[in-house]
Formats: structure tokens, C-alpha cells, sequence
């Protein structure tokens, strides 16, 4: 056992550990992904009474499979005025940005590929750069529809990313850490001491700030991963498929598969920041006999299940909200989110100052 | 470490290669993206000097934002590339005097650090003997050392923030504007009315 702890230690060791972690995480996020695309489907028909793919497979369980392979055999068209080196960097960047953010996301505890002080900020940072695969895809195709989708979704997601931004904040300052896993941590305990509730029963009057930047973040995240009702970057009604038009095959699949990638981050982020990560939402006195490993699993599962929740809504939000107009988009971030959210700032540093946590 | 040593030279080489591909690229969008790429590899090499709060700081100010209204812009300008790069031999001898002073003055003041100023007297620049982090650190100094600079920033920020409002703000006369109050007010009370013309009447105005 000694010498074992003492290999894990060594630089070698270490590698060989990180790069399984993150295999793990990868294998395991791409896995759930052909699931969470079916489910987004199986949703969306069921809204509007079809039956959604039920062929391949056991309920139709295995049709992303079926289109993954069906994407992967088909030609990659470049158009001929394309930038080609750009236009094949952006599918490229946007999953691998979509994959990277996961890194600090803690699954359960002790489970986090990266435990960074800074990991808010970390994944602030990675979802601010997935704007760059669009505006990327968008001009390399050298195309008109795929340009104008591609500034659409640059001043979009700018946009969006401030009241993201300023609704991290209110968290950060609620929980004085910008550790992920710590901000997970504080929240144990039972549902009421989650984040969206202010924190602690000590911190309920807060709640009236935080469940309204919770909405917020939502919203906000929709808007962030060019979701329905905020996908005007791939409007297909006006733009065909918006930055999209011009790709094919495995390059329109890393599109796709990263964009739902961080579909799910968010959800992950959401639940993380709001709604207690890994806790359960009441502390039974039972779990606490089990071992680390058991109870690893056991937060697992709370985070699973509150993304799960959180992408439904998401999915049920596509199939219900029509799309906002271009300038309704930019007024609900600039002249709605945008103060909001400040001024939410300035509450809860006031809480944080004038109320109880202060000692 | 030779982890370390690895991913600095691998970042550095980066860092100044896409910087000078930033100048020498001929598409103006490859530049900025050169640039991004400088950015990003640059917080790399902040991350190596123990400053992780100032590497996401600046990938999320600059690459974030910054960059991206760069690249806006620049994609949609329409340059003519021939007639910018005619005059590149003539002004090459004033960029590069620039350069080579700038080159001097930076290497003067890092060797000056190194042996005289913070350098010599700590391994690294970071505050020793506290468990800090580094955002807190920074947090710390700026809010009760440097906060009058700090709010000085802040308000020439906000006076430039103002002015470029005030430059492009311009209230066209005849466009009619979505007032989303009056129709979330609207009812059918003050929305509609009902008439009941007689037959071969219509309404008149």
C-alpha cells in the first residue's frame, strides 16, 4: 500500500491519474449526451404529440447512435471560397471548449477532475470564449446567412455574459469563495440552506435577491448556449440555420455536440450555484454511516437528477417559447437583466456587510 | 520542475510567435485571432506564476470581450490589404527603433527587479506568509492602498463609457419605438372598439 501511494504521488503517476480522471469524465459526458439528445427530442415531440424517434433501438434509445454514425460517414463539404484552415478551428474549438469546462465542475465529493481556487471565474472565462467557434464558423464559411447569424450571436452572447457575470458575483459574495467545491460545501445541510434561498435560514430575507438571480442565471444560460427561445444565431426561419448553413457531416456534429455539451455545463452550473450541487436536499442521519465511496455516489446522484430537472425545463422551454425578437433580446439583457442584476449586487454586498453573517 | 520548464517555453514560444504573426499576417481576421491566441497563451503564463486570478481576469476581459468586438469589427470593415502593406518598408525603421527601446527599457526593468527589488528578497511575487489566495491578495491591496487610483480608473472608465454614448446616440425623428409598458397596459377595453354599422353603411372615418 505504501509504495502504491507513494507512485500516485510521483509526476508519472499523477499523469497517468489526471488523464484517466478526465477520461472517465469525457467518456462519460458524451455517453450521457447521445441519451440527453434523445431525451431533448423525445420531449420536445411529446409537447407537440408526435412520437419522436422510436426505430432504432429498444423506444428508439439508440438513434443519436445511429446519426452519429450516419454523420461521421457523410462527405465533409468545404465551400470553395471558405477559409478552410478557420472554418475547420471552429467546430473544433467550440466542442473542445464545450469538453474543458467540465474540469472544475465537482460531480460529487472529492470528484473534480481540477479543483481550482478560481474555478468560477474558469468556467466565466470558457463559456465567454464559446463565442468564437460561431463568429469563427460564421465568417470562415464566406457566406451571408452564416456572417449575419454570427454577429448576431457575438452582440448575443457579450451581451448576456454581463448579467452572467454580475449573478456570479451575488454567489460569490454570498459563499466568500470562488471554489466551486466550496460553494458546494457550504450549502449542506438541507434544501433551505441552498444558495437560491439565500444560504442558511439565517440568510432567508436574502432569498428575495437570490431566487430572482437564479431566474436570472437561467435565463441568461439560455441565452449563453444559443437556445430556443434565444437561438437567433441559427434562426431558422430567417437565417436558414444561421452560422451553420455551410457545414456537414463531423464538423456540423462537434457543432452539435458541443453546443449541447454546454447546454448540460449550464445546467451543471446552475445547480452548482443555486440549488446545492451534490446535496441532498434533506441531510438524513443515515448516509453519514456510509463510506466516502458510497457516499460519493450518493451526491452523484442529487447532481445528476437536479441537471436532469434543469434540462428538462430547458428542453420544455424550446418547446414552448416562441423566439424573442432581435431587439426584444438586446432590451431584456441591457435594459432588464443588466440593472437588475446590479443592483442585486449591491443588496446582497449590503446583506453580506450590514446583515447577520457579519461578525 | 521540468513539467514546468516545458509548459513555459511551450507557452512563450506560443505567446511570441502568434505576436508576431499578429503584425506579419496578411487577413486582418488572422490577426486578431493571432492575438487571441497571444491573450490566451499570455494568462498560461500567468497561471505558471502563481497568478491564476489575473490569467481568468484576462481571458475573460480580453478574449472575452474585448477581442470579440476587435474581431466584429474587423470582419465586417472592408480594407484594401495591398494599399496598407505599401507603406510597410518605409515605416519599418521607426517600428523597429520602437521596439528595440521598448526591448531595452523591459529587460532593464526585470533585471533591475530581479536583483534589487521584490525579486531578490522573495521566490515569488506573491505575498509570503499568508494563506491567502491571490484574488484576496490583490482584493486587499487595491481596496486600501491604491483605492483613490482605484476609484480614479473606475470614473475615467465610466466618463468614457459616457462619451461614447453621448458620440452615437442619435434619436432619429419618425421611428416608432416598442413601448413595452403601454402594451403590457393595453386591455380590450383601450384596445379595440366595437362597432355595429348598419347594413350597406360601413364605418366612416
Amino acid at each position: 500500500m505504501e509504495t502504491a501511494v507513494n507512485f500516485w504521488a510521483t509526476p508519472t503517476g499523477w499523469t497517468i491519474i489526471s488523464v484517466a480522471q478526465i477520461l472517465a469524465v469525457l467518456v462519460g459526458l458524451l455517453v450521457s449526451l447521445a441519451f440527453v439528445m434523445y431525451a431533448d427530442r423525445k420531449i420536445w415531440a411529446g409537447v407537440q404529440m408526435r412520437k419522436g424517434p422510436n426505430v432504432v433501438g429498444p423506444f428508439g434509445l439508440l438513434q443519436s447512435f445511429a446519426d452519429l454514425i450516419k454523420f461521421v460517414l457523410k462527405e465533409i463539404v468545404i465551400p470553395d471560397g471558405a477559409d478552410k484552415f478557420v472554418f475547420l478551428l471552429a467546430p473544433v474549438l467550440t466542442f473542445a471548449l464545450a469538453m474543458v469546462g467540465w474540469a472544475v465542475i465537482p460531480l460529487a465529493p472529492g470528484w473534480v477532475v481540477s479543483n481550482i481556487n478560481v474555478g468560477v471565474l474558469y468556467l466565466f472565462a470558457i463559456s465567454s470564449l464559446g463565442v468564437y467557434g460561431i463568429i469563427m464558423g460564421g465568417w470562415a464559411s464566406n457566406s451571408k446567412y452564416p456572417f449575419l447569424g454570427s454577429l448576431r450571436s457575438a452582440a448575443q452572447m457579450v451581451s448576456y455574459e454581463v448579467s452572467i457575470g454580475f449573478v456570479i458575483i451575488t454567489v460569490i459574495l454570498l459563499s466568500g469563495t470562488m471554489n466551486l467545491a466550496q460553494i458546494v460545501e457550504k450549502q449542506a445541510g438541507g434544501f433551505w440552506n441552498w444558495n437560491f434561498l439565500g444560504g442558511g435560514l439565517r440568510n432567508l430575507p436574502i432569498a428575495v435577491v437570490m431566487f430572482p438571480m437564479s431566474v436570472i442565471f437561467f435565463i441568461s444560460a439560455l441565452a449563453e448556449t444559443n437556445r430556443p427561445p434565444f437561438d437567433l444565431p441559427e434562426a431558422e426561419s430567417e437565417l436558414v440555420a444561421g452560422y451553420q448553413v455551410e457545414y456537414s457531416s463531423s464538423p456540423y456534429l462537434l457543432f452539435m455536440i458541443g453546443e449541447l455539451a454546454n447546454v448540460i455545463l449550464m445546467c451543471a452550473l446552475i445547480s452548482i450555484l443555486f440549488f446545492g450541487g451534490w446535496q441532498a436536499p434533506l441531510d438524513l442521519a443515515f448516509v453519514h454511516a456510509w463510506g466516502p465511496t458510497a457516499q460519493s455516489f450518493y451526491g452523484f446522484m442529487w447532481l445528476f437528477l437536479k441537471i436532469i430537472f434543469f434540462f428538462f425545463l430547458i428542453s420544455m422551454t424550446k418547446a414552448i417559447v416562441p423566439r424573442y425578437r432581435y431587439d426584444q433580446l438586446m432590451r431584456l439583457g441591457w435594459k432588464v437583466f443588466l440593472p437588475i442584476s446590479l443592483v442585486a449586487v449591491v443588496l446582497v454586498s449590503a446583506w453580506r456587510i450590514l446583515g447577520p453573517l457579519h461578525s | 520542475m521540468a513539467l514546468q520548464a516545458i509548459a513555459f517555453y511551450l507557452l512563450a514560444t506560443v505567446t511570441l510567435v502568434s505576436g508576431f504573426c499578429v503584425v506579419s499576417a496578411r487577413n486582418p481576421v488572422h490577426s486578431v485571432l493571432f492575438l487571441i491566441l497571444a491573450f490566451f497563451s499570455a494568462a498560461g503564463l500567468f497561471v505558471l506564476l502563481g497568478a491564476e486570478f489575473l490569467a481568468m481576469l484576462l481571458v475573460i476581459v480580453y478574449v472575452g470581450a474585448v477581442a470579440v468586438l476587435f474581431l466584429f469589427v474587423v470582419m465586417m470593415l472592408d480594407v484594401d490589404f495591398a494599399a496598407l502593406r505599401q507603406g510597410f518598408a518605409t515605416y519599418m525603421p521607426l517600428g523597429a527603433g520602437v521596439a528595440a527601446v521598448l526591448a531595452f527599457e523591459m529587460i532593464a526593468v526585470s533585471s533591475v527587479i530581479a536583483t534589487k527589488g521584490a525579486g531578490a528578497a522573495h521566490d515569488s511575487p506573491m505575498a509570503s506568509g499568508t494563506e491567502l489566495s491571490n484574488a484576496e491578495t490583490i482584493g486587499r491591496v487595491l481596496y486600501t492602498d491604491y483605492i483613490y487610483f482605484f476609484q480614479a480608473a473606475s470614473l475615467v472608465l465610466l466618463v468614457a463609457m459616457i462619451g461614447a454614448i453621448v458620440l452615437t446616440l442619435r434619436h432619429k425623428p419618425g421611428v416608432r419605438r416598442q413601448i413595452i409598458s403601454d402594451q403590457v397596459a393595453r386591455t380590450p377595453k383601450t384596445g379595440m372598439t366595437i362597432v355595429s354599422p348598419g347594413s350597406g353603411e360601413g364605418i366612416g372615418e
